[in-house]
């Protein structure tokens, strides 16, 4: 089945603009830290935007780490077929 | 006496063969519903005593923690029966029924003895799901998933055993590890729940299963551990530290696996961290979060396994590194997927926010800022490899190409009847803190919580177009991952190798000499009286006469002298 339809996402540009559109979120919602309660059980959690930064480098992190593991736990497809 | 509601199923699947066209579908469709609607007539209390060798059994207990998972169990056979229709394969349909049968009657046990009987019949069934696939390797791998789902009824009776000697007791209650046999018993639990490395039965057997069998598997053994954990070992401090290992550790293996019903495996893994961890704290709001969580997730999930399974089925592949770009063809199926992503990554107004909350927060109040912090980690994994990773490899990153027709009507109608649902309880979660085991006093939308939530999932979002955008991101890549299961498929065969190989030759020599020792006893033995041995040798008959009147002489010698 072809399918010669051109979706909007196709075209990079449009990507570019979701990506932008992630950004500008992040930054409002890290500027939303200034304007609730917060009821912390932990110092870290009045830190500002300390939710956000934590979620950013810590999944920069598993991924970086995730990577670093294929180097010692990567196998051929079929490595168990035998 | 009231008959246990799992029996409708088990002794409902019989006729199933046996029926045929819209038949079988109406029944197939009414027989979990049937159940549903006796489990909820149900009133609290010991209603079916038996006695059986002395000891009295309880076949039927009905209290609001077993109540609240017989609830789901039902109404996910439900839907897991709505999703194979297409199927209809007739083998997968007895299993199944009995599968999940048997998992309600393990809920709805009071005593060790109940919980053992169902606890097997659960391996036995479900391994029919994965044998379906009719591949080698789906034999292999179911072969392994019954090794080690019998293994743990084994260690279960071998524990119940103990037990009995110990406290002369065979009630299914709080049992603590307090003693070799309720060890034991807490292992052979911990293997169902996929305890860091007794885990990898789960990862290895899953993927392998059909299309509708791993929707079905992803439902029932794993949350009839926790449910059998919440029971027997809630408040165990060792669990909160398991747990917490199991949160964070598959989430590693999910980031670089490549076939996206195993990233979706360990996702289930780390899902079952979380309620673990609820279990271990013991509080009244911990374990409610656990059964919540435990509620939540088997739609959730089943959503996400559901969603994979409707790829696989139309494209014959599910690598995410030959994927890609399928929002095309399959619309339907990837906002559903899209549901299940947002429901597991605990987005606000989704299922997995209100249930999750519930043990993070009972865990920072407890004061255990470490494993808050490990959760949260967890927590912004789970959104990245369930959340991102398994709707954008299948349905968008790089066009695949691949044109295919959008998923059956009954698959289809699964799905929805699933999204639905985890949209309804995250943006109304009353009916399901009702029917928890504890009353429920927290409010999980406070501006607090969904500001930071909502800045935990963004920013973890933005980390993962950064690092696709800079090229960073690991690549999916045809590839296998060596996780706990090579110490039973690689290094056992070869350890059990070289000791023939070292050992052989020993072996060898040593049945060598035996054989030749005895060889020449024979010969020995041989010359001396053989055939043409001194013993057998003949003699004429002249010589005889000659011998005989020597004899006589000497005779008559004597008898003068």
């Amino acid at each position: 089945m072809r399918d010669e339809r051109k979706y909007w996402l196709d075209d990079r540009r449009n990507v570019t603009k979701v990506v932008w559109g992630l950004v500008a979120l992040c930054a409002l919602l890290f500027v939303a830290d200034a304007f609730y309660d917060k009821h912390p059980h932990f110092i870290a959690e009045t830190y500002f935007g300390f939710f956000g930064l934590f979620g950013f480098v810590v999944c920069v992190g598993l991924v970086l780490a995730a990577k670093a593991m294929r180097i010692v736990i990567k196998r051929g497809e079929d490595y168990y077929d035998d | 006496m009231t008959t246990n509601p799992a029996l409708i199923l088990i002794f409902g699947a019989l006729p199933i063969p046996l029926l045929q066209g819209r038949l079988r579908t109406a029944y197939l469709l009414a027989l979990p519903l049937v159940g549903l609607g006796y489990a909820f007539a149900l009133e609290p209390g010991l209603h079916w005593q038996v006695d059986f060798m002395g000891y009295g059994l309880e076949l039927l207990r009905v209290d609001r923690l077993s109540r609240v998972f017989s609830y789901i169990f039902f109404f996910a056979a439900f839907l897991g029966n709505l999703y194979a229709l297409n199927d209809n394969d007739p083998v997968q349909q007895v299993a199944a029924q009995v599968y999940a049968g048997s998992a309600i009657g393990a809920v709805f046990a009071g005593d060790l003895i109940t919980l053992f009987v169902f606890w097997e019949l659960t391996a036995v069934s479900s391994v029919f799901l994965i044998w379906a696939r009719g591949t080698e390797r789906a034999y292999r791998a179911g072969m392994r998933f019954l090794i080690i789902q019998v293994g743990s009824g084994v260690l279960l009776l071998a524990g119940l055993i103990l037990n009995v000697r110990d406290t002369g007791s065979i009630a299914f209650d709080l049992l603590g590890v307090t003693s070799p046999g309720t060890a034991l018993i807490f292992i052979a639990f911990g293997i169902k729940c996929a305890f860091p490395f007794l885990h990898n039965w789960l990862q290895d057997a899953y993927p392998e299963a059909t299309v509708s069998g791993t929707v079905i598997l992803s439902v029932f053994t794993t949350k009839l551990a926790v449910y059998a954990l919440a029971r027997g070992y809630a408040g165990t401090e060792m669990l909160i530290w398991i747990g917490a290992t199991m949160t964070a550790f598959p989430i590693f293996y999910a980031v670089i696996e490549n076939d996206l019903r195993r990233v979706l495996s360990y996702s289930l893994n780390n899902q079952l961290g979380f309620m673990v961890v609820g279990i271990g704290i013991g509080t009244e709001m911990s374990v409610n979060g656990t059964v919540a969580h435990a509620f939540t997730h088997i739609l959730y999930k089943a959503l996400l396994f559901m969603s994979m399974g409707a790829v696989l089925f139309r494209t014959g592949t599910i690598k995410g590194s030959e994927l890609g770009g399928l929002y095309k063809s399959m619309p339907l199926t990837a906002t559903f997927c899209i549901v299940g992503a947002a429901s597991i990554s605990a987005f606000p107004l989704f299922s997995g926010f209100i249930s999750k909350a519930l043990i993070i927060t009972a865990a920072a109040n407890e004061g255990y800022w470490l494993i808050w912090a490990v959760l949260l980690f967890a927590s912004a994994g789970v959104f990245h490899h369930s959340g991102i990773k398994i709707p954008f490899f299948a349905f968008f990153a790089h066009d695949s190409g691949k044109r295919v027709q959008e998923a059956p009507w009954n698959m289809l109608l699964a799905m929805g009847i699933a999204a639905a649902l985890c949209i309804g309880i995250g943006v109304w979660p009353g009916p399901l803190y009702a029917i928890l085991p504890f009353p429920v006093d927290f409010q999980p939308y406070t501006s607090a919580h969904v500001i930071n939530q909502l800045q935990l999932l963004f920013f973890s979002a933005l980390a993962f177009t950064w690092l696709m955008r800079t090229g960073l991101y690991p690549p999916e890549m045809r590839s296998t991952n060596l996780d706990s299961d090579v110490v039973y498929r690689k290094l056992l065969p070869w350890l059990v190798r070289r000791f023939l190989a070292v050992f052989g030759p020993v072996d060898r020599a040593a049945r060598r000499l035996a054989t030749e020792s005895v060889e020449r006893l024979i010969a020995v033995v041989f010359r001396r009286t053989g055939p043409k041995s001194v013993l057998a040798r003949t003699v004429a008959v002249g010589g005889m006469v000659l011998w005989v009147i020597v004899l006589l002489g000497v005779y008559l010698l004597l008898n003068f002298t």
